[in-house]
């Protein structure tokens, strides 16, 4: 019989936090920018120069560790982790070894239904590395790199989960979570194409039953939701086929290959790590008083399990409609903001997860952006226009065509062209009479009991007013004429 | 007494070339101070705290303000090796 | 007139008086460098030029009859670990040969609000790794009272300077006693300060949790004034403490009537030159003379310093000077075609012996498995270092001692054995361990050589170490002698 086998996988998410300047200097941290305009003497470890800690940091690093419902330090520090890089240009990282910001903590995520929790084992404050970029094709073809130091020194917090991750799903859920928590607590802006929200995995593999963990390997350069999943799913293919023909996993990073759909060693001349971490001497101890934690809790806003609870049970929305929703915090403030102007949350959900997310994708304009065309307002009058029957569903479709071009309320839009649905029993029984008239077939099928017959009828009078005239109306004064 | 290896492997860590004389003479001198160093496991220091700093400063922190730019010639003009606005380095690998 | 002969104070009230002027004090300070820098060497660089720009500045201040600071127009001389904008900082190294920094340390910065006149950079130990500045990767400073022997180090420039008459007054470093044991061997006064007391922003560092910047002067006087002048809070140093600056002169009273003065055994112990002791003995009678009460006492883990210092200095030097490495200053091997090879032969070529020396034995006390046996075993016996000091001030105002074991001792004489160099620094080290502050005056001669007494205070204690000094000072005339060169 097959041995079965499951997989064990850790995720270190790295993550730049929203500050103004760098962690330890005055420099922006403005994204983008010709290469080293962003730099200061401290962040370019020029000889002398000494770090301070930008305190927002600090801020950030507590308000993330009660977001992911962590055990503040009391007392914390920093620490140099001692290694040689051309992007490091103090070649030490100041971050924190021992008694990190904040630690014991864990996340939910729902997996086929279900909810499982996942350890988060600490949360750390660090500073960013520079970039390099590589003449040449690879980096192992090029002759030379180029440095830029832009973004040495602009804060970030590691959070490194627990082992209980059992699938390359389930890590992209909990990445997924972890996103939308950063987002809702406003320390990042977590846009994984710039860079500001970074992950690597540790996966291993071994039969069901052994207690032992396997041997891990790490990978690298995951940059999408998607290609962490997909990277795991190889990854654990290839532990698991290395060990069905009675090889040995190799502990070593790997880096995954999108374009080949791989991961590959990335074995060099490296001795092996050996970071020296001590307390810089540069830097003093952090006392981090209840008092202190207690003000950073009170401005934690309500976070995606919270929101999505209140969906629910507020707002009778299905869970999965309101985990899709509160899984973006800009989607789940759009929808709170259209809430403010319709009572049909179910409606309203059924646009956003239909019509509003489709056009989200195609155009790849964000919700919150200033330059998006259908504010949440607009939305929900759309759902009110419905409701109270000035259009029909069919229409409103329609409308929110228009919406997206026009920019405009979806009333002034029906206004201009005419779109308002016809219930005057008046205007309406002109066309009836007329298609009574041009279908003398239906009517007698009707009239013989065959009640299917009316639906050819009304779906007639309807394609004579273009659909505007209200279908309950037309129904009913068909069966009165036809009696 | 250190060897000739483990010479070697400190050397890498703090990027190092050194001679076989080097190498032998760190060997016998590093071995000679940590012989002296050997002197501290006389005491016991079980219950002592280590001292990291020697004043109780803490919670030294500076507001998220941003000022003082090096612009890009200042930032490159002591570069060994420079191309466009970045510092120019062997290849990596 | 030799100016250049005068202190800080004498030529200040000068200059107040407008006897002279502050161009023609550099123009001195210039011209007997031309005389004796031949046969001292104590600088790097000079800054003819700026500095005789700053004096004209001065002078026409002076002339419009604006009043002027302490140290206004008075030159200065800046050890060579110190940022200066614009003006060459090479920490006497290959590997900063050509490094101009776009910015100013914080007490140059302050010097320069003071008006002081920088005429250069002193020579030193490379990085400040050394006790003799032979280790400069430049030349060897001199001794002005013998040529045949060292100044110190690591700041040897600074005091060989201040001894020649060369500058006015010096600023050096001190991490294991690189300005107390040069102002010894080299007769002048010398302070190391308060861990956090003068800002480290700007100092090249060495050993971070043990560098602090401090004055060579010709007497107490000026001590206390440039001290004055350098010191306070600076946000850019995070381990830079927050307290009142006081006037320090305000402590030169001449009066040590039942000032409490403790002599810790530990310091009198074997090995020390028995010439050395002699004039110890001699300045605590002294003390008792001018009333003060002194006893002997102890400090049990004295011996514990030295090995204590040797691990966490290296440590943190490895770590500090990994910077080095040819890609955005400093020197860079052109042959490697890689960046580990261009990394590891930068690194052999730009640094010096000890500096390497050095760096291998603090990355061997990081690394992994030794961390605990080492490092931390080292931070723990620093706190006993640290308590026995707590205790002893409960009881004394101030410890004296030998600054160092030996007078200046000859080229070449201690350079092939690292141990026999580190035991220099044998009554210095404990001072930095324990963060306190340290003060060596000139209390007399062995063999025409100069030895220095160390007077050691309580954390922000200058002002006592200040006036027990300016007693000493006024009752004897050491510091009036001055090499002939």
């Amino acid at each position: 019989m097959a041995i079965q086998y499951e997989i064990v996988i850790g995720l270190e998410v790295h993550s730049e936090l929203k500050t103004a300047s760098k962690i330890f200097c005055c420099s922006s941290t403005e994204f983008g920018g010709d290469p080293n305009t962003h730099i200061c003497p401290v962040c370019l470890g020029l000889p002398g120069v000494l770090p301070v800690t930008n305190k927002k940091v600090v801020e950030f690093g507590i308000k993330a560790g009660l977001a992911l419902n962590c055990t503040i330090a009391e007392f914390s520090k920093f620490d140099r982790k001692n290694y040689y890089y051309p992007d490091l240009p103090k070649n030490y990282q100041i971050s924190q070894y021992d008694l990190p910001i904040a630690e014991h903590g864990y996340l939910d995520i729902t997996v086929d239904g279900q909810q499982k929790r996942i350890g988060i084992t600490r949360v750390h404050m660090e500073e960013d590395a520079g970039k390099l970029v590589h003449e040449g094709e690879t980096m192992a073809t090029s002759r030379y790199s180029l440095v830029d130091y832009n973004r040495t020194g602009v804060p970030l917090v590691e959070i490194v989960s627990e082992p209980e991750i059992s699938s390359p799903e389930e890590a992209r859920l909990y990445l997924e979570k972890m996103k939308a928590i950063l987002q809702y607590t406003d320390v990042s802006d977590c846009k994984m194409e710039e860079g500001s929200l970074r992950c690597d995995a540790n996966i291993s593999v071994r039969p069901v039953g052994q207690k032992e963990f396997g041997t891990r390997t790490e990978l690298k350069n995951m940059n999408s939701f998607r290609a962490l999943q997909k990277a795991l799913e190889y990854e654990a293919e290839r532990q698991i086929e290395v060990l069905e023909d009675g090889g040995r996993v190799i502990q070593e990073t790997r880096t995954w290959d999108e374009a080949r759909g791989i991961t590959l060693s990335m074995r060099s001349k490296e001795e092996a790590h050996d970071y020296r971490y001590f307390p810089d001497p540069d830097l003093v101890p952090m006392v981090i008083s209840q008092q202190w934690i207690e003000e950073i809790r009170q401005t934690l806003p309500e976070l995606p399990d919270a929101r999505k609870e209140r969906y629910v049970t507020d707002y009778a929305l299905p869970v999965y409609d309101a985990e899709v929703i509160t899984g973006s915090k800009e989607l789940s403030d759009y929808f709170d903001e259209g809430l403010k102007h319709t009572a049909n949350a179910k409606a309203l959900s059924n646009w956003v997860m239909g019509e509003l997310l489709k056009y989200i994708n195609t155009s790849g304009l964000s919700v919150a952006g200033v330059d998006f065309p259908i504010p949440p307002a607009n939305l929900a009058e759309l759902v009110e226009l419905i409701d109270r029957g000035d259009i029909s569903g069919k229409i409103a479709k329609d409308v929110f065509a228009d919406m997206q071009e026009k920019g405009e309320r979806p009333s002034v839009i029906i206004e201009a062209r005419g779109l308002k649905q016809i219930s005057d029993e008046g205007a309406i029984a002109a066309v009836v009479n007329e298609v009574i008239a041009k279908n003398p077939q239906s009517v007698e099928d009707f009239r013989n009991g065959k009640d299917k017959a009316i639906g050819f009828l009304v779906g007639q009078v309807m394609k004579a007013t273009k659909g505007q005239a209200n279908p309950g109306v037309v129904n009913q004064l068909l069966r009165d004429k036809m009696k | 007494m250190l060897t000739k290896e483990q010479v070697e492997h400190v050397a890498l860590l703090g990027r190092l070339e050194l001679s076989d004389a080097e190498k032998e003479t760190y060997a016998t001198q590093l071995s000679d101070i940590l012989e002296y160093f050997e002197a501290l496991n006389k005491i016991d220091t079980e219950n002592i705290p280590p001292t990291a700093h020697v004043l109780p400063i803490k919670n030294v922190f500076r507001e998220d303000k941003v000022s003082e730019h090096l612009d890009n010639e200042m930032a490159l003009a002591n570069a060994p090796a420079k191309e466009g606005n970045s510092f120019k380095v062997p290849r990596i690998i | 007139m030799q100016f250049n002969a005068l202190t800080a104070h004498e030529l200040h009230d000068r200059l107040a008086k407008k006897e002279i002027s502050s161009v023609e004090i550099t123009e001195a300070v210039f011209k007997r460098i031309d005389e004796v820098e031949e046969k001292v060497r104590s600088l790097v660089t000079q800054t003819r030029d700026k500095a005789l720009q700053k004096a004209a500045e001065v002078d026409m201040k002076i002339a419009r009859g604006e009043k002027i600071g302490p140290l206004e127009g008075i030159p200065v001389l800046i050890k060579d670990n110190m940022c200066t904008e614009g003006i060459l900082t090479t920490c006497s190294s290959k590997m900063l040969h050509n490094f101009v920094p776009p910015y100013n340390a914080t007490v140059v910065e302050k010097l320069k609000q003071a008006g002081a006149v920088i005429i250069g950079k002193a020579n030193m130990d490379e990085f400040a790794m050394g006790s003799s500045t032979e280790n400069s990767r430049f030349f060897a400073t001199r001794n002005p009272w013998d040529k045949e022997r060292v100044p110190g180090g690591s700041s040897g420039g600074s005091a060989a300077a201040v001894a020649a008459d060369e500058t006015i007054y010096s600023l050096g470093s001190d991490t294991g006693g690189s300005i107390r044991q040069p102002a010894s061997f080299c007769g002048v006064v010398g302070l190391k300060p308060t861990y956090g007391a003068v800002s480290r922003y700007g100092l090249i560092a060495y050993a971070s949790s043990l560098d602090q910047i401090g004055p060579f002067a010709k007497d107490v006087r000026d001590c206390t004034r440039v001290f004055g002048t350098i010191a306070g809070h600076d946000p850019k140093d995070s381990t830079s403490a927050e307290f009142a600056v006081p006037d320090y002169t305000s402590f030169l009273t001449g009066d040590v009537k039942g000032l409490r003065v403790g002599i810790p055994r530990e310091y009198f112990v074997e090995g020390t030159d028995s010439g050395v002791k002699e004039l110890i003995n001699n300045a605590i009678k002294k003390f008792e003379e001018l009333g003060a009460i002194c006893e002997e006492t102890s400090l049990p883990h004295t011996e514990y310093a030295l090995p204590v210092y040797y691990i966490i200095a290296p440590a943190e030097a490895s770590s500090n000077l990994a910077r080095y490495d040819g890609v955005k200053y400093g020197y860079r091997d052109e042959s490697a075609e890689d960046m580990v090879t261009m990394y590891m032969r930068t690194r052999s070529e730009g640094f010096g012996t000890e500096v390497k020396r050095r760096i291998m034995l603090g990355t061997y006390a990081l690394s992994s498995g030794y961390y605990d046996a080492y490092y931390l075993k080292a931070l723990k016996v620093r706190t006993l270092i640290k308590q026995d000091f707590d205790r002893a001030f409960e009881n004394f105002d101030i410890l004296i001692s030998p600054t160092a074991p030996t007078p200046a001792f000859k080229f070449g004489e201690k350079s092939d054995d690292p141990m026999q160099m580190y035991l220099s620094d044998v009554f210095t080290i404990s001072v930095n361990l324990a963060g306190i502050p340290g003060l060596t005056i000139p209390c007399g001669f062995v063999d025409g050589l100069p030895v220095g007494l160390q007077l050691m205070g309580r954390p922000f204690g200058e002002g006592t170490l200040f006036r027990a000094a300016y007693a000493f000072e006024q009752n004897t005339e050491f510091h009036l002698s001055r090499p002939k060169l």
